[in-house]
């Protein structure tokens, strides 16, 4: 039964990796994709525009926009001389906020009064206007800290981010890309692996042979877990030596949820291969699966955000409760109790995915 | 000339019943948009709203009461209180909170002489809800400065107040941005798709020996290819238009013109991208997967739907110009939110037609005039 079962895994591993296009198409695009992603996907501002309007010309409207210039974020100020102007720019995107001041506002300030700014903001960026208004009321902040020393009363806000001291986006997408581009290969190494068989004709060599049903599928699922289990680890060396990506967890725990998850998985591609008649088919069944997964996995946008009916729709999604792993062992070192909480779903799914799968594929071999 | 009229009109009819006939391309046109709109309509959303928090309330004095209460009150927040930060800093790690405000012991005592610190500590690892957390704290720690200064006197307010206003999306709905941003990845998507096949399937089948034995020229292929294509993405892309105004409720702001011309020349693009890829690859298999992933990742990575090109790398922004959703993406944003902006929308629309130019010259290029020896 072994030796049967390492005979297929060598054949399943040839079948997949032997074919030099199918393996530029798995070994390519994941490393592409990484440093792509790594560096495209990014929700922190830089280089942004702003604009001033600056009806004061004042001695401390100067020395506020001066505050504002001096920040890494803005790469450039714009003046606007009229209202018509401050218009343009906001419409026409050329900056994405403009700080408007009033007449009186140097005055307000050495009178003591209460001087107002105001931020005007580009909402059809709503994210990154959103960030900007944070980064200009923080630059605001630090003005008036430096004009006056607070007096009694004031509370001043510390802030400290743990796990991530400096918020580096990076660090957020290479522990999810690992989940991700496996997912990925796991996907495509198993969703068009019967459909190949059916349409080279060696589905037919198989049915001939003594392998049971169940014994095909574990050589297939043994293959797949192989491929994406070492595309996985390329990935985490990146992010490790390339990225710097600080890992506080445990290995084994990683590998040891990873492969749960990699089976849910390739239980799913199974699945889909069984039904598919076509490459094509199987294809077209993995893409989508793939583009709900990572839509509601929480990593393009928090889950939180989510309707309540969507939430409850995504607990079936593996890939949401690996997300919360792969993020808790590389930066929170997250304990073992943890982990466990976040593999027993996909342990359920991995269980649901591969028996429908191998009763489709039994029915599908008589 | 106009024998090459009547031999368009009739390859047009020739591809049109064949689109009829063959459920598919109806599926891609219609039920996909219509899926991919309802899933990124409702699951993407970076509107944080209910972000759990923890509050550290160290200090029994009645101002850190009312502060405590000021981040109650607030929507943005669902506050898990304790008397002390280490019963909550369990709660960070597990990722039950994004957040914790530590109001320490002696905060009236340093009130009384001068300033206190407030510390908030964010859970790194969401990065943008850290950002989030911390604004929406600075925030909440102002109102209550404000409040409590109406009792203290003026003098205790900081000098400079800023005032935030967001123009075209005043309540900061990002499904305003994101929904119209994301028709342009789901165009890529279903018109890269359409076309990808057609060439591909008239090889594999055997009948585009057949095309080329006749006097058709391969420009007129190509055109009586495009033409049906487009109207199919053009209705595909009104549709997908009125769900996001009548069942989204996202403001259109723009004309109908603007739409007809901006979504035109996009869809000009992304059939371009497809026939293309069918023409190269000639293989139906390797040509819905080069359009899956020619479309449909850079549509959605590399357009500023929701990562911000602005803030990508020199390189990355550079290639970011190859890929017409980003302009597509853009000009939605602006017509859905502003109107008809044409200093936005013209050169982004020039930029479009350039990239169309580009991909129907190659592929007419790639397209043999007639049957080669093997």
């Amino acid at each position: 039964m072994f030796s049967r079962l390492l005979a297929l895994l060598i054949k399943e591993l040839l079948a997949a990796l032997k074919d030099p296009k199918a393996r530029v198409v798995l070994i390519v695009p994941p490393i592409v994709q990484t440093l792509l992603f790594a560096f495209a996907v990014t929700l922190e501002v830089s280089n942004m525009t702003v604009a001033v309007y600056d009806r004061d010309h004042g001695y401390w409207s100067q020395q506020l926009i001066a505050h504002v210039a001096a920040s890494q974020t803005f790469t450039e100020v714009l003046s606007v001389n009229n209202s018509a102007q401050l218009e343009q720019v906001l419409d026409e995107q050329k900056a994405i906020a403009v700080l408007s001041f009033a007449q009186d506002f140097s005055k307000n300030i050495t009178a003591q009064n209460p001087a107002q700014v105001q931020i005007l903001l580009d909402g059809r960026k709503s994210n990154s206007a959103q960030i900007v208004a944070g980064y200009l009321q923080q630059i605001i902040e630090d003005f008036n800290r430096s004009i006056k020393p607070p007096m009694q009363g004031q509370a001043l806000l510390v802030e400290r981010h743990w796990f991530n001291p400096n918020l580096n986006f990076k660090w957020f997408t290479l522990p999810s890309l690992v989940a991700i581009l496996s997912t990925l290969v796991a996907l495509l190494v198993t969703a068009m692996s019967v459909a190949r068989e059916r349409e080279m004709g060696t589905f037919e060599q198989l049915l001939v042979s003594p392998l049971r049903p169940t014994e095909i599928l574990i050589g297939k699922a043994s293959a797949a877990l192989l491929i994406a289990m070492v595309e996985a680890s390329v990935i985490f060396v990146v992010a490790r030596v390339v990225f710097q990506v600080p890992f506080e967890g445990s290995l084994l725990l990683l590998y040891g949820s990873m492969a749960i998850f990699l089976l849910s998985i390739i239980g799913i591609g199974l699945f889909i291969s069984s039904l598919s008649m076509t490459q094509q088919q199987g294809i077209l069944g993995a893409f989508t699966f793939m583009a709900p997964a990572v839509v509601l996995s929480g990593f393009a946008t928090p889950i939180e955000n989510m309707p309540d009916w969507l939430q409850q729709v995504t607990a079936a999604n593996p890939l949401r409760w690996f997300l919360v792993i792969v993020r808790g062992l590389f930066l929170k070192g997250m304990p073992a109790a943890d982990v466990l909480e976040n593999c027993w779903p996909m342990l359920l799914i991995a269980v649901v995915t591969l028996s429908a799968a191998a009763i489709l594929f039994r029915k599908r071999m008589e | 000339m106009n024998s090459s009229l009547l031999r368009i009109s009739a390859l047009i009819a020739k591809e049109s019943r064949q689109i009829l006939r063959d459920p598919s391309s109806i599926l891609i046109a219609f039920v996909l948009p219509a899926i991919l709109l309802m899933l990124f309509g409702y699951g993407i959303n970076m509107d944080a709203q209910h972000v759990p928090l923890g509050v550290a309330l160290e200090s029994d004095a009645p101002a850190a009461q009312r502060l405590m209460q000021t981040f109650n009150a607030t929507r943005y927040f669902e506050i898990t209180t304790a008397a002390d930060r280490r019963e909550l800093t369990p709660l960070l790690t597990e990722g039950k909170v994004r957040g914790l405000i530590v109001i320490p012991g002696d905060f009236a005592n340093r009130l009384a002489t001068g300033s206190s610190p407030v510390l908030v500590i964010t859970d790194g690892s969401e990065t943008n809800t850290a950002n989030f957390v911390r604004n929406y704290s600075a925030g909440v720690l102002n109102i209550w400065q404000y409040s409590e200064a109406a009792q203290l006197g003026q003098q205790h307010l900081p000098p400079v107040q800023a005032e935030t206003r967001f123009w075209y999306n005043p309540e900061q709905l990002s499904r305003n941005n994101l929904i119209p941003g994301s028709i342009a990845v789901i165009m890529a998507i279903v018109g890269t798709l359409l076309t990808s096949l057609v060439v591909a399937r008239e090889w594999e089948r055997g009948t585009m020996e057949a095309l080329l034995s006749t006097p058709v020229t391969p420009f007129e292929l190509l055109i009586s290819k495009a033409v049906p294509y487009f109207v199919l993405g053009f209705c595909s892309l009104l549709g997908a238009v009125a769900v996001v105004v009548f069942i989204f409720q996202v403001p259109y702001r723009g004309s109908l013109f603007a739409l007809t011309l901006a979504g035109g020349t996009f869809l000009l693009c992304a059939l371009g991208q497809g026939l293309l890829i069918s023409t190269a690859t000639k293989n139906q298999f390797v040509a819905s997967q080069a359009a899956l992933v020619s479309g449909f990742l850079p549509a959605f990575l590399l357009s500023g739907f929701i990562f911000d090109i602005n803030s990508m790398p020199w390189l990355i922004r550079q290639l970011t110009h190859i890929i017409p959703a980003r302009y597509l993406v853009t000009n939605l944003q602006t017509l859905f939110l502003v109107g008809d902006i044409w200093a936005v929308i013209l050169p982004n629309i020039l930029f479009l037609l350039i990239i169309a130019a580009l991909f129907l010259r190659l592929t007419l290029r790639k397209t043999p005039s007639r049957l080669e020896h093997h």
